[in-house]
């Protein structure tokens, strides 16, 4: 009998501890089905940021550092630079990515650093227990904006990519979601294309992937997947933002 | 090697300069760095060294960048440095309490300038409590050597790579601004790596000869985990207090008073004690600690034995001082003279406070501010 669905290799046996409907588990395996595709398990370094995904390592089967809160692209760049033969993956929550590691996220994306960061945006922060996150939208209630984030006190939820797009070291910028099995194909459609693009060192490639989080939302698995697509769709329009390898127009 | 580098001569060079060559010399592969005074000309030349030897050599955008830069080198194996100066080194203590944890090893300068705050350019010792203490949060400590000249920077520099390795520890220099700026014949010594240096491939990450999955982290959530852990590195600690400790004495065979300082500080003593001993008639020595941790504790004990009084000299106010008193415990007096903010110790007035002190019939200590 042909075996046509398995657990890839870069995935370990234990089951993830993550919350019921959470997306972590899912962008952790598309991750691991493409260390697999490409055959680099063994030169693989996969960055456990400071949040949900900070054990990273009891899922992932290769390589796992946990960076500092944020520093996740300053590690990077040491490892892909100083051993160009690794391949690198920083994969960053929306606090650590976009809040206190805003300064090394830009930086490494405009010299163009040859690594691939998979930016797992969910509105929230989750570890910590469901605060603002810079992501959190207009009206989104959290622990630290009760009353729902006030732009007057709060500012405004960062687009990532639109952000990047100016930047002259980057690859490969993408918006996706894990919220319907149509989205999770064009998640690894798009991440294959960020691996591609940094294996052939060709500079900064981010996959921005809108994920639920049930827990901190405050929500049941299905109607938290109804929430990210009757909310954060509309404000984080999905598509490429760019390709170095073809012309691009954001948000399409 | 590049050709203009007259390895083996001795050349005129700045100091930063000096560190810059050595740690090309001691095979750092990755250098990281913020513009700061006064350690601008390591960064200048390390963008041209490094990137003549092919190796990496990257302006960060932030100190906090830089260290974490070096967090990433270290884990794949390859040796690392990273500079700045006080302000600078505050910013970096999140990396180097997560090295510290993680065991990678770095090599880091500190050319300490005045504090606190944006402080000054000027020379100063007053981040003596942040390179003894380890720094950042957490029970840890660095290496820390206090070098006293332009040679001494460029040997504890190859030395400072190699003990971080072997120790899988940071490593540190603690210089001043002086010692960053002034000119002085270096004899451009080959590298020769000490004996004992351990492989990496055992903890290196991305190395395809490894098997099973490595990881390098600093978060252990469990009590009992992470207490294993740090009584794990304090006995590492023990053992480098144990194989590591420098210092360096001057008269003080015969000395009736003895002056511990170190760095810019001890060079000025040493003419204070020629000074004294002729001018004056005061038996007077010196203990120069080499490196500032391990303190050189248990030999300062031995002479506390033997001497009547201490006068600690240092560009801080106190810092040093305190380890001097832990050292002798009461067995004699332990003065001060201290400048801070970017004074700088006269040699008259250290001599004057020598003689103050040996005529010092109170009970605490004396001091100078």
């Amino acid at each position: 009998m042909e075996q046509v669905f398995a657990k890839p290799e870069a995935m370990k046996e234990d089951k993830t501890l993550y919350c019921p409907g959470c997306g972590h588990g899912t962008t952790h395996r598309l991750v691991a089905e493409l260390v697999d595709e490409f055959g680099i398990r063994d030169r693989t370094i996969g960055i456990a940021p400071v949040g949900c995904s900070v054990f990273a390592d009891l899922y992932w089967n290769f390589d796992v550092v946990s960076a500092a809160h944020g520093r996740a692209p300053a590690v990077a760049t040491g490892m892909s630079r100083t051993n160009p033969d690794c391949f690198v993956i920083s994969y960053q929550g929306d606090g650590d990515l976009a809040a206190i590691g805003t300064a090394e996220m830009v930086h490494a994306a405009n010299r163009g650093e040859n690594f691939v960061t998979i930016f797992v945006n969910n509105a929230i922060y989750g570890m910590t227990g469901g605060q603002m996150a810079p992501t959190t939208l207009i009206g989104q209630p959290s622990t630290t904006c009760q009353l729902g984030r006030d732009p007057s006190i709060a500012g405004y939820p960062i687009r990532v990519c639109e952000l990047l797009q100016t930047l002259g070291g980057v690859a490969y910028l993408a918006r996706t979601a894990v919220d319907s099995p149509k989205h999770v194909i064009q998640t690894k459609k798009h991440m294959k294309k960020a691996f591609q693009l940094a294996l052939d060192k060709r500079g900064y490639t981010l996959v921005e992937v809108l994920s639920p989080c049930p827990t901190n939302w405050g929500m049941q698995p299905m109607d938290a997947m109804k929430w990210l697509r009757e909310n954060m769709l509309p404000y984080y329009q999905l598509g490429v933002f760019r390709d170095v390898t073809e012309e691009c127009e954001g948000g399409n | 090697m590049s050709e203009k580098v007259p390895i083996g001569e001795k050349v005129l060079m700045k100091g930063n300069e000096a560190i810059g060559e050595a740690a090309v010399q001691a095979g750092c592969m990755g250098y990281f760095g913020y513009p700061i005074t006064p350690q601008n000309e390591l960064t200048a030349y390390m963008s041209k060294r490094m990137v003549e030897e092919g190796r990496t050599f990257i302006q960060s955008e932030s100190e906090i960048a830089a260290i974490n830069m070096c967090f990433g080198a270290a884990t794949v194996g390859q040796r690392c440095m990273t500079s700045s100066s006080s302000p600078g080194i505050s910013l970096k203590q999140e990396g180097v309490s997560y090295m510290a944890s993680a065991e990678l090893p770095v090599f880091y300068v500190n050319v300490n300038r005045g504090g606190p705050g944006l402080g000054n350019i000027s020379p100063a010792q007053s981040d003596y409590f942040q390179a003894t203490r380890g720094g950042g949060h957490g029970d840890y400590r660095v290496i820390a050597f206090g070098p006293s000249n332009l040679q001494e920077l460029y040997d504890y520099t190859m030395l400072g790579f190699d003990l971080a390795d072997k120790y899988r520890n940071p490593a540190m220099i603690l210089a001043d601004g002086i010692l960053g700026q002034m000119m002085e014949p270096v004899t451009l010594k080959p590298y020769s790596p000490i004996p004992d240096l351990p492989s990496k491939q055992p903890w290196r990450l991305g190395d395809p000869s490894t098997s099973e999955p490595l990881l390098v982290t600093s978060l252990i959530l469990q009590v009992s985990g992470m207490e294993e852990r740090n009584y794990r590195l304090f006995e590492k600690y023990e053992k480098i207090a144990e194989n590591e400790t420098r210092w360096d004495e001057y008269k003080t065979d015969d000395a009736e008073i003895v002056i511990v300082s170190y760095g810019t500080a001890a060079r000025i003593s040493r003419n204070v004690i020629d000074r004294a001993r002729e001018e004056e008639g005061i038996k007077v020595g010196l203990f120069r600690p080499i490196t500032i941790w391990p303190y050189p504790t248990q030999p300062l004990r031995a002479l506390a034995e033997r001497v009547k009084s201490f006068l600690v000299v240092e560009m801080s106010l106190g810092q040093m001082w305190e380890d001097v008193r832990l050292a002798v415990e009461g067995r004699a007096p332990v003065h001060l003279h201290g400048r801070t903010a970017g004074g700088i110790p006269e040699e008259d007035e250290v001599i004057e406070q020598l003689k103050q002190a040996l005529e010092y019939k109170g009970d605490a200590y004396l001091r100078n501010f």
